[in-house]
């Protein structure tokens, strides 16, 4: 069987990545947006293109909790949440990153309530930032599935042993269809090196898990801050590798794009990524040199490539759809702290996106506006401005 | 089975139980019936906590055992091991409260796991709070005995045995670790079957109900024969009493009386007379029910 090209959602390019890797155990929940893609992976399962023990569980507390069990006896194990199912799915998120299990697990963000909404912002995961899982943000259907197959081969690497949650923006990604090349499934498993984890639950050599020596929990936090570290160099080799076989790069955790040396540079992830290109594109042709900087991982965060690509612009934008209440969005913490001691220049966050809401290439030329005016006053309006405010009492910027 | 079929080899590498603890005993037997082929899941609780074990076991979050249990059970499927038992153990609070949405989730699946509840009548491991299983009548520590609540727990226990009866899974019983054979018959019974099978067994608890170590089969036994606690049998679909519960039940044997079981435990001094009479009465409505239920599911 060769590659071959599809019109699919973003959740049909989610199932059919799961399908080419063919993990031996799945165990979702439905929750819009998600389902779309647990019932594809359903359906390959009953017409026999999918060979998985599928466990149509009753709550995503449970989908993780079984994902950690089969995981825990060798097997590989897959789940898609959404929003309030990730959240509910916290604690176990914790123990899978903790007991070092290798779990992939796709979201299709989606807003937290109150106030109720199905529609999308990066909240929900962005919130799960600290369990100790990696974080990629993906900004299409093609880049999810190609990013699922290589979020296995990353988390099974004997050095790393740490789950990953592969993000696509609910309805722009996962409902959205788009033409996605699907590789072929013996090269997907030519890639994925055979999973035999060495520390597993069998009955010829009985083991205890769950538990470290006491007095040893730092020691044990070490080896996962190791882990987590060692997926930088890994995420960089598996994407050139990748490129190499199926010939798409994602470059690594970073990628710059426009001219080189941008007088002024918006960071972003996920899928409002693609219009910020159009945007950019759209500038760049009007002799205006704007930069974008694409994070395609949140954890591990690319700090030192983040300092390097960022050094000499001239203000620094950070476009995300979240916010750390009581402080700020929590990828602008991330990036201001990565440019400390390198580089001085004004920077501002806009938050934008949050619960849905559009974002339009005109709200990301005025971001663009603003930063070019603060790369020539040396002062930006606010530290945070929430795009598209609605109401006019001025509280939009902080 | 005779007692002395029992096997002498122990799955239990040490124990940090408190002296008399039932429910260290109720995973060493089970342990000896279901043999090495096992993997074991565990939670926080008095057994998880205190028990080190020669099987592959994990101890996994509280609310996690089944579905932990239900991702081993797929993942040994998934990789051909088809000859393991998938064995959860957890306390009353873990099974009958936090751990229940799980376990029911389990059952009416059908996922291949053999789970265990040892019931000790209250959350023992964080210092004997009641449970949805604490009997009334109890003291524990939330619901200490005062001037305005002089009962101490007032609702009545949560029936697993029934709740699991009605998910119509192909085996679950009752047991008490002072009536080993039966104990074992049901987990022989449990471990030849495929499906979700749930074994209840009694557990009295030295520390949270206040009687000294060296009485727990004794108190045990006495929980059975008051009546306290009915041992019985689900089996696809038949249900009967078993053992001392099926003689007091069917046979006209008598019952211990109530202040026998009750009087040397702490946790139940502040009852009176009155009171006592109050639970014996409760005591022979739930054996009558159940002999009824046994009549009707023949």
């Amino acid at each position: 069987m060769m590659s071959k090209e599809v019109f699919v959602s973003g959740n049909t390019a989610v199932a059919t990545g799961v399908s080419l890797v063919e993990p031996g155990v799945i165990a979702a929940y439905p929750i819009t947006p998600q389902s779309p893609a647990v019932e594809k992976i359903s359906e390959f399962i009953a017409d026999g293109e999918m060979k998985s023990e599928y466990i149509e569980v009753e709550s995503e507390y449970s989908a993780m909790s079984a994902c950690i069990g089969a995981e825990a006896v060798g097997a590989r194990a897959f789940t898609a949440t959404s929003s309030q199912g990730l959240a509910l799915m916290h604690e176990m998120l914790h123990f899978a990153s903790g007991q070092r299990l290798p779990i992939v697990m796709a979201v299709a963000n989606r807003t937290l309530a109150p106030p109720w909404g199905i529609l999308n912002d990066e909240r929900d995961t962005i919130a799960q930032r600290d369990t100790g899982w990696l974080q990629f943000y993906v900004e299409s259907a093609q880049e999810a599935l190609d990013t699922i197959v290589q979020a296995y081969r990353l988390s099974e690497q004997e050095d790393i042993l740490t789950p990953t949650m592969v993000c696509y923006d609910g309805y722009i990604i996962s409902h959205a269809y788009e033409k996605v090349v699907v590789p072929d499934k013996d090269e997907v498993q030519s890639f994925i090196p055979e999973y035999e984890p060495d520390e597993i639950l069998n009955v010829e050599d009985p083991k205890t898990l769950g538990y470290a020596p006491s007095g040893y929990n730092t020691e044990y936090r070490v080896k996962q801050q190791l882990g987590t570290e060692t997926a930088k160099g890994a995420i960089g080799d598996i994407t050139e590798d990748y490129a190499d076989q199926f010939g798409r790069d994602y470059v690594g955790m970073v990628e710059e794009y426009g001219p080189e040396n941008p007088d002024v540079t918006l960071v972003t992830l996920g899928s409002v990524t693609g219009t910020v290109r159009d945007v950019v594109d759209k500038l760049n042709d009007q002799g205006r040199e704007v930069g974008l900087v694409k994070l395609r991982t949140l954890r591990p965060f690319p700090y030192e490539q983040l300092a390097d690509i960022l050094k000499g612009t001239g203000a620094v934008g950070v476009l995300e759809k979240d916010i750390s209440f009581g402080y700020e969005g929590a990828v602008f913490s991330e990036v201001r702290s990565a440019l400390q001691g390198t580089n001085n220049v004004p920077s501002m966050n806009f938050i934008a996106g949050l619960g849905g809401r559009d974002i339009t290439m005109e709200n990301i030329e005025n971001v663009y506006e603003k930063l070019f005016t603060m790369a020539e006053t040396g002062e930006s309006e606010g530290r945070i401005e929430f795009v598209g405010y609605r109401f006019s009492d001025g509280k939009g910027i902080i | 089975m005779k007692i002395d079929e029992v096997t002498e080899t122990d799955y239990m590498d040490s124990g940090a139980a408190c002296p008399g603890c039932a429910g260290e005993l109720a995973l060493r037997l089970v342990l000896k019936e279901l043999g090495e082929k096992t993997v074991l899941t565990t939670t926080p609780s008095c057994v998880g906590a205190t028990c080190s074990v020669n099987i592959s076991r994990i101890n996994t979050a509280f609310p996690a055992t089944a579905a932990t249990s239900v991702g081993m059970s797929a993942g040994l499927k998934a990789l051909g091991k088809t000859d393991v038992t998938v064995m959860a153990i957890a306390g009353d609070g873990g099974t009958a409260d936090i751990g229940l949405q799980g376990l029911s989730g389990a059952a009416e699946r059908g996922d291949d796991i053999l789970y265990v509840c040892y019931d000790n009548e209250a959350y023992m491991n964080t210092g004997i709070q009641r449970s949805s299983a604490t009997p009334p009548g109890t003291w524990t520590t939330t619901t200490p005995v005062g001037k305005e609540r002089p009962k101490g727990k007032e609702r009545p226990r949560k029936d697993m045995l029934k709740v699991m009866m009605a998910h119509d899974l192909p085996y679950a019983a009752t047991a008490s670790v002072s009536y080993p054979t039966d104990f074992l018959d049901k987990v022989k019974e449990a471990k030849d079957r495929t499906g979700t099978r749930y074994i209840h067994v009694y557990a009295p608890c030295p520390t949270g109900w206040k009687f000294p170590p060296e009485r727990s089969i004794e108190i045990g036994k006495k929980a059975v024969t008051s009546g306290a606690c009915i041992l019985a049998e689900w089996d696809e679909g038949k249900f009967s009493l078993t053992g001392q519960s099926k003689r007091l039940a069917e046979d006209g044997k008598e019952l211990t009386p109530m202040k026998e079981y009750l009087g040397p435990q702490g946790r139940f001094k502040h009852l009176d007379d009155e009171a006592i009479k109050e639970i014996a009465q409760t005591a022979r409505e739930n054996l009558e029910e159940y002999r009824k239920l046994a009549q009707a599911y023949s």
